[in-house]
């Protein structure tokens, strides 16, 4: 009983700062009533409680079997299964993502307005569909190469640094209307329950393998799968749009 | 309300499926292997589903409806004082008129940040795997005033209408120049901390600010202009969490 108070009041801090925001804001600034205050307030309960269930969650399923499974592969000593299995997790955890399938739609719409592509459902469809293909790939590959990056131990700057300049080079071809979709659909890949899976998996590969540092080489992957969305749609864009 | 709430965990169950079904296909079919402690490994995913389902049908329920309108609010051209002005003069609005916007756009993301549930994951394990060097609440606060700074540039920027690659390639520009500097450890959990900013809780009101914006102000177009906010939030969090390592180093040599 005591660790539920714990956890809960745990939430609540965690919180905080959205209330006091939107009371300020509400209150001082518009100068407005705050509508339905039980709702907000049974809202907000259900808000914490619901994340102190998620990270107790996170540390008795998530990130054991993130871990676990990383030592399994490296005990295993198979690349290509290895490998495999990076690209499932990525395409497989992205091509299904609330987050995308919204902002591929909302895209289809922008190309279909703006004459980019023929305004009627089935190719709108296609449009959107193609895009969330593109992007659940590039994070396909984007945890693939962060995989072997932790295996090889390359140092992740001059990758990441690399792609920036490919998405800088990119952005000088790819047409207009396709760049601000580009660069959210790098934010968006990244589901709740994909980032701690994916960390546990890095951070279990670099403390299985030898000479390599679970801190410096262990993270990483998650910048790889919001960079290659970013360079693919792009890619995406200059095929597509005329 | 109860049916509410089973339609949010009906929804969550099936964003969970395809990993569950790659990461156990994978342990039966690939690996061999059997789970250590399977009972507990299932029972956290339990609490997982759960718990999510709670979270989003809460944050439906109390903070988007008001988060959202009060984007709208004070957006809106009235609260401005720009509607007059706006069919004579435009293109050339005060920028700012707009400062209540860019506090709540600083204030919003920097809150809605600290909520971030996936964030709290990515710093508990640094905090566990670097042996508590690493502060859960300091790169927490880190993350949360990277977001804070980029979505207020970010509402900046959609007000004076300047190109968002401007904003982008200097941004780049910074973290290559402080990956240069910045101790090791953080160079990887910096770059991550980009993506792990923007999930359920900011982007939805995040991206109803942006929206609200472009297409209130004079001479905006929500098209083109109504995007990239989520791309700001994401890359300044680099940025703010490196310069908290370069300055937690240079603290400890004095």
């Amino acid at each position: 009983m005591r660790e539920v108070f714990t956890t809960l009041f745990g939430s609540f801090k965690d919180l905080l700062p959205i209330i006091i925001v939107i009371g300020f804001f509400q209150l001082v600034v518009l100068r407005q009533p705050i509508p339905n205050l039980n709702e907000i307030f049974i809202g907000t309960l259900f808000v914490a409680i619901g994340l102190g269930l998620f990270i107790k969650g996170l540390e008795m399923g998530l990130f054991p079997i993130g871990e676990n499974m990383a030592y399994d592969f490296a005990r295993k000593n198979s690349l290509f299964w290895l490998l495999v299995f990076a690209f499932c997790l990525g395409f497989g955890t992205t091509v299904a993502e609330p987050a995308l399938i919204a902002v591929a739609d909302e895209a289809a719409n922008v190309a279909a307005t703006g004459n980019m592509i023929a305004d009627n459902e089935a190719s709108r469809a296609d449009y959107a569909f193609g895009l969330r293909m593109t992007v659940a790939v590039s994070v396909g590959i984007a945890i693939l190469v962060g995989v072997l990056r932790i295996l090889r131990g390359w140092p992740i700057q001059y990758l990441i640094i690399g792609g920036y300049i490919g998405v800088v080079i990119m952005t000088v071809f790819a047409p207009a209307e396709i760049i601000g979709i580009a660069y959210d659909s790098g934010g968006v890949t990244t589901s709740t329950i994909t980032v701690p899976l994916v960390t546990a998996l890095g951070v279990g590969l670099a403390s299985s393998i030898q000479g390599r540092n679970p801190v410096i080489d262990g993270f990483g992957l998650i910048a790889f799968a919001s960079l290659t969305p970013m360079i693919f749609v792009m890619a995406y864009g200059m095929m597509v749009l005329n | 309300m109860l049916f509410e709430l089973l339609n949010t965990l009906l929804a969550t169950i099936k964003d969970v499926l395809p990993i569950a079904i790659i990461i156990f296909g994978f342990q039966i079919f690939v690996l061999r292997r059997k789970i250590p402690n399977l009972l507990k490994v299932i029972t956290g995913f339990v609490y997982v589903l759960i718990g999510l389902a709670f979270f989003l049908y809460g944050l439906e329920k109390a903070l988007f409806p008001l988060g959202k309108l009060m984007a709208q609010q004070l957006t809106a051209p009235d609260f401005i004082g720009i509607a007059d002005q706006a069919a004579n003069a435009l293109g050339s609005i005060d920028w700012m008129a707009y400062k209540w916007v860019y506090l709540f756009a600083f204030a919003i993301g920097f809150a809605t940040t600290i909520a971030e549930p996936s964030l709290l994951a990515v710093a508990i394990k640094a905090n566990q795997v670097s042996g508590g060097v690493i502060g859960i609440w300091g790169l927490r606060v880190a993350v949360a005033l990277g977001v804070a700074i980029g979505i207020a540039l970010g509402t900046y920027r959609i007000v004076t209408g300047t190109p968002l690659y401007w904003y982008i390639v200097a941004g780049y520009i910074a973290v290559i120049i402080q990956t240069l500097f910045a101790p090791k450890v953080i160079i990887a959990l910096a770059y991550d901390s980009g993506g792990v900013t923007t999930s359920t809780v900011t982007v939805p009101i995040v991206a109803a600010l942006g929206l609200g914006l472009a297409s209130t102000v004079p001479g905006r177009n929500p098209v083109i202009d109504g995007f990239g906010l989520i791309a700001f939030a994401s890359l300044f969090p680099m940025i703010t969490v490196m310069a908290y390592a370069q300055l937690s180093e240079w603290r400890a040599k004095d």
